[in-house]
């Protein structure tokens, strides 16, 4: 991968982002077991795949959620936070 | 050349033996089965039979002995970490390195250099006192050294780093050293198959059958395998292991890349580490000097090179040493790295009763080779982890124990 779609700025070298990590649901930590939490917390989905993960782009200030195959490092596409459907 | 050689030029017998036999066909079932023929897996393989007399044992690789990341580290040994639990588990593994071609009969072409950390800020020279007195009270030998004896040691460095980051002190490490990392995995795949382990190569795990909470067989591309002991030894593909037994993991993978020059007159007898600026550099019996550098940015299953890696890497070797702006790099390479959120292993048992897991060396694996397999073969034998790595287990990010080691290579302070 040398480029990424920034969904506000348009297509961006890589060096311009930070990778943030697979996208993870909160759980209520009211309501939710240690052990639940300690998942959230340090588990991660290691294997190879399509995921849904959190990207940055630097000069913009913009963080995005990128959905990559982490074993063909393709990404298919990329929004907003909470605007999947509109993308 | 003496005459008794040269009958082998027309010879097809070959007095060279084999370093192991060729096993093809895997038996219906084994006390032990041990996915991946690295280093790691090999050692385990070696000291299930000589420590513990467990020899039904099969060791399936998925491609050839030693090809993965046991072939593709730096090769430094090293024990200055940081935690004392860290300390003394590499500690361990220097001391059986130190012996281990004798023991392996075979030469691991094992060279005690002297190690350096460079440091470029003062938080860095903070971090470093706090390594050696960490190592000194465990009884290893690390001490804070300053610019004049770096310059002393490695007469070849520009302390200044071209006045970018001029060098303020470093951690002396004396055990530091290299050695040749195939060779590792080759004696132990030896020495085990001479005891009696079978070496399956070209042998891939599909699957893992569990039954009610423990292991009872493994299915290959050979066939299936019945056993109630499964280790697995398996780097960048352990989430792919740990998903056919369902266990949740924090590993990542990330490549961690490396890269050789063309072969030089030997000059540098030290290894150099940077934090700062993330290189490691020493030169191998063969003249190169191997070189790594920090982890790939963000996660993927690939071992492909990147120019980013070399030209990140080439700017700061010519910082720290100007003449080398002509020196040629040779070849890179990537290796899988699997990464914890608290840069140590995870070694032990697992709650799938039968299922030991190492794993989690992201870049810290090659050094603990002999140690990782001899605790893991007391594991397996015993079904119950030594109280050496009681502090690597799977459960202790459950239980919110974890263990910050940031004494690991490319890993900033």
């Amino acid at each position: 991968m040398k480029l990424l779609q920034c969904p506000v700025n348009g297509i961006r070298p890589v060096s311009e982002f930070t990778y943030g990590g697979e996208y993870r649901e909160m759980p209520d930590p009211d309501t939710c077991s240690d052990k639940e939490w300690a998942g959230y917390v340090h588990y991660r989905h290691g294997a190879p795949g399509l995921k849904k993960e959190w990207w940055y782009h630097g000069p913009s200030g913009t963080w995005f959620i990128a959905e990559r195959n982490t074993l063909t490092d393709k990404v298919s596409r990329t929004y907003l936070y909470g605007q999947e459907n509109k993308a | 050349m003496p005459l008794r050689l040269l009958k082998y030029a027309v010879s097809r017998e070959h007095p060279a033996p084999r370093f192991f036999r060729d096993c093809t066909e895997p038996k219906k079932t084994y006390d032990a089965v041990i996915i991946g023929g690295g280093g790691h897996g090999l050692a385990a393989a070696y000291y299930l039979a000589k420590d513990h007399g467990i020899t039904n044992v099969a060791v399936l690789e998925k491609g050839y002995i030693g090809g993965g990341n046991t072939g593709r580290n730096t090769t430094i040994v090293r024990s200055n970490y940081l935690t004392p639990e860290g300390v003394n588990f590499y500690n361990a593994s220097v001391k059986l390195f130190e012996d281990l071609s004798e023991e392996l009969d075979l030469n691991l072409f094992y060279s005690n250099r002297g190690h350096f950390t460079l440091a470029h800020t003062d938080s860095a020279m903070r971090t470093m006192r706090w390594r050696a007195e960490v190592n000194k009270h465990v009884g290893v030998e690390s001490y804070v050294v300053g610019p004049d004896e770096i310059s002393k040691a490695c007469p070849q460095l520009d302390i200044s780093c071209s006045g970018q980051a001029p060098i303020l002190g470093a951690l002396y490490h004396a055990p530091g050293s290299v050695a040749r990392h195939d060779a590792v995995a080759w004696g132990y795949a030896k020495e085990a198959d001479r005891m009696g382990v079978e070496i399956f190569q070209s042998t891939e795990v599909t699957s893992i059958d569990v039954k009610s909470g423990k292991v009872v067989g493994v299915q290959t591309n050979k066939g299936y395998i019945s056993t109630n002991r499964v280790l697995s030894a398996v780097a960048g593909f352990t989430p792919r292991i740990c998903e056919m037994v369902d266990i949740e993991t924090p590993i990542v993978i990330h490549p961690l890349q490396a890269c050789v020059t063309e072969p030089m007159k030997p000059w540098l007898d030290t290894i150099l580490v940077s934090g700062s600026l993330h290189v490691y550099v020493s030169q191998s019996s063969r003249g190169e000097l191997v070189m790594g550098s920090s982890l790939d940015p963000y996660e993927i299953h690939s071992t492909r090179s990147s120019l980013d890696f070399v030209e990140g890497l080439t700017s700061h070797i010519t910082d720290m040493f100007p003449f080398l702006g002509n020196v040629k790099v040779v070849r890179q390479w990537a290796g899988m790295a699997d990464l914890t959120p608290d840069f140590a292993p995870i070694m032990g048992k697992t709650e799938v009763e039968g299922f030991y897991i190492d794993a989690g060396w992201g870049t810290w694996g090659f050094k603990a080779t002999p140690i990782s397999g001899k605790t893991m073969a007391e594991t397996i034998a015993r079904d119950m982890a030594p109280d050496m790595i009681k502090s690597f287990r799977l459960s202790r990010f459950e239980d919110y124990e974890l263990t910050g080691e940031k004494g690991a290579a490319s890993v900033g302070h």
